[in-house]
């Protein structure tokens, strides 16, 4: 369990992927990658198996869970699928802006 | 991050230059790990750029990040003592310039120079490219000097986390098609010129860059680039739309211009509206936003410049002059001047709070709110359906016999005048009223209005203390290159000229 705040950068224990939270909830949440607990970018990851029966994570893709209170954005992608607690993300829709600059 | 993750996504597509011997995101990536090498082992505090747009630019920028250190972009057009002094407040640094440029500075500085050249060149074996890319949130990212119109240039500090958060609020990772390329003609001192590198490149979309603006050959560009969006300040626009008119009907248009979006100062609105006659297929974005807000805030859409430009409801065809809707990360409140929030369609400062919002100058007081909010010294208003107006910096307000006139709606009276090229209204002291309303006038060639028919255009549209006390016709106004009126400057040209004169 962590607080998650945003522009903090967490990596999976078990695959490659990394994200960067872009909102975060108020309480503490276990973030999870492959069902394993991320850690903090750059530091020891925790042992665990990676469960791989998901579609992992793509690239510059947003994932939020199910209230939307909790917003991670994938920096590197990986073969495990990510989860709060206990709940698996889901991939969140683009909604495009007209370019402005 | 940005360049990091855009290079993992699509690191072969080509990131700035034509397609053909441009740039790839993974080489420019390349290339600023190696700059970032070069950065840090000069020992320096900051990473200075006094130079035209060029693809060493993003290499710099990205470099700068890379290394921790703040890239600073300084305006090359600067007289020698100016940049001396800024490059004082900001040594030990190291710039990217040409030798020209370097000749032009004191050799007293502690400044180490890298030409383009050397930031672009093969990669150098010997240095060995960083593989830390750990950047914290609260380093600072850009330290961009204002135009400092009134007294010594304040530096608007830009954290990671501000630039970061603009990004990922209003730009979409890869959402650009591999055909699609922007053209970049604001200078690399301009936060739009920053903002345009960074969301292009993240957007994953070609940028093509003209290093010192010209209608004739932005237009080129485009043609020859098959430029699908770019960027414009009025004054580029003005020009362009002239540039199109000169070449009659004969004109191939531009095609493959699919986004055109415009800021950074007021749009007259028969420049605008000329544009979507011209470009029928080309979608209009009018963003408006500061550097201390790490660029956009606001932007009106191309749907909404279509609606606003097709209705016959008075309310909705005058959003065509707002600069539309706030971005969905942004909040924005108009306050009067104790800092209490207006209501809608009710004048007053306009406000912003988000996480892309700096509102911080080096050594000085943060300019936020203890609740993040930071008044901008524009003025402006917010009509019912939440579209935001901007009237102009308030220091510009005319006070005229205790009422505050805002020039910027009497300019836009002026300018729907068919003879009238372009206008600025400004205060000058007067003994009766405190101030006196002064319009300056330019007239398009071969046209002619008087000053009483200049005044009744005015009177007819808006309240009567709202008429120019006086009517001055110009030559040209003056404008920095970045197309912003230079009102204090107008001020003392007027000043000088007495009444009614005319150049």
């Amino acid at each position: 369990m962590a607080l998650l705040k945003a522009g903090g950068r967490w990596a999976s224990s078990v695959c490659d992927t990394e994200v960067i939270v872009v909102k975060g909830p108020e309480g503490e949440v276990s973030l999870t990658c492959g069902g394993v607990d991320m850690v903090e970018a750059g530091s020891d990851p925790v042992s665990g198996e990676l469960d791989d029966s998901g579609d992992g994570t793509q690239l510059g893709k947003r994932y939020v869970d199910d209230e939307e209170t909790l917003e991670v954005l994938c920096t590197k992608p990986g073969a495990g699928s990510l989860g709060a607690n206990g709940n698996a993300l889901q991939l969140k829709d683009a909604k495009p802006l007209p370019a402005s600059d | 991050m940005l360049l990091e993750m855009a290079a993992g996504g699509f690191g072969d597509r080509v990131a700035v230059g034509s397609l053909d011997g441009g740039l790839t995101v993974k080489q420019v990536f390349d290339h600023a790990g190696v700059a970032a090498q070069r950065f840090r082992s000069a020992n320096v505090e900051n990473v200075a750029m006094i130079d035209i747009t060029s693809p060493s630019l993003p290499i710099c920028l990205f470099g700068a990040s890379w290394a921790g250190l703040p890239f600073v972009p300084l305006n090359y057009r600067l007289t020698n003592q100016e940049l001396d002094a800024l490059l004082e407040r900001i040594s030990p640094a190291i710039a990217l310039m040409q030798p020209e440029t370097q000749e032009r500075t004191s050799g007293n500085l502690d400044v180490h120079s890298v030409t383009r050249d050397e930031l672009v060149a093969s990669s150098n074996p010997e240095i060995e490219i960083p593989t830390d890319w750990n950047m914290d949130g609260e380093d600072t990212a850009i330290l961009l000097f204002t135009s400092g119109t009134t007294g010594e240039p304040k530096a608007a500090v830009l954290r990671q986390r501000h630039l970061v958060s603009y990004i990922l609020g209003s730009v979409e990772f890869m959402s650009a098609g591999e055909e699609e390329a922007a053209l970049i003609s604001v200078p690399p001192y301009h936060i739009a010129g920053i903002a345009a590198t960074l969301s292009n490149l993240y957007a994953g979309r070609r940028v093509v860059q003209l290093p010192e603006f010209d209608a004739e050959k932005w237009v080129e560009l485009v043609r020859s680039e098959s430029v699908t969006s770019a960027m414009v300040v009025p004054t580029m626009l003005s020009r362009i739309v002239d540039h199109l008119v000169s070449e009659g009907t004969d004109s191939p248009g531009l095609p493959t211009l699919r986004a055109l979006s415009y800021g950074g100062g007021k749009m007259p609105q028969p420049t605008i509206e000329t544009a979507l006659k011209l470009l029928p297929d080309t979608n209009f974005v009018n963003a408006y936003g500061l550097t201390e807000t790490s660029s956009t805030v606001a932007l009106l859409g191309p749907d909404e410049h279509r609606e606003a430009f097709s209705s016959s409801d008075e309310l909705v065809r005058r959003r065509i002059s707002s600069v539309g809707r706030p971005l969905p990360a942004i909040e924005v409140s108009i306050r009067d001047e104790q800092g209490n929030e207006l209501p809608s369609d009710e004048p007053g400062e306009i406000w912003v709070r988000g996480e892309q919002v700096s509102g911080e100058y080096k050594g000085l007081q943060l300019t936020l709110t203890e609740d993040g909010w930071f008044p901008t010294h524009d003025g402006g208003w917010l009509d019912k359906e939440g579209y935001l107006f901007v009237t102009g910096r308030i220091d510009d307000v005319i006070v005229k016999g205790g009422q505050n006139i805002s020039p910027g709606e009497i300019e836009e009276v002026l300018l729907q005048h068919s003879a009238v090229a372009d206008a600025a209204a400004i205060g000058l002291p007067d003994q009766q009223w405190g101030e006196k309303i002064v319009a300056a006038i330019v007239l398009h060639e071969e046209q002619e209005a008087d000053e009483g028919e200049l005044k009744d255009s005015v009177k007819e549209k808006l309240r009567s203390n709202r008429t120019p006390d006086e009517i001055v016709f110009l030559e040209e106004l003056p404008y920095n290159e970045t197309g912003k009126l230079l009102r204090r400057v107008l001020k003392e040209q007027l000043v000088d000229l007495g009444d009614g004169s005319t150049v």
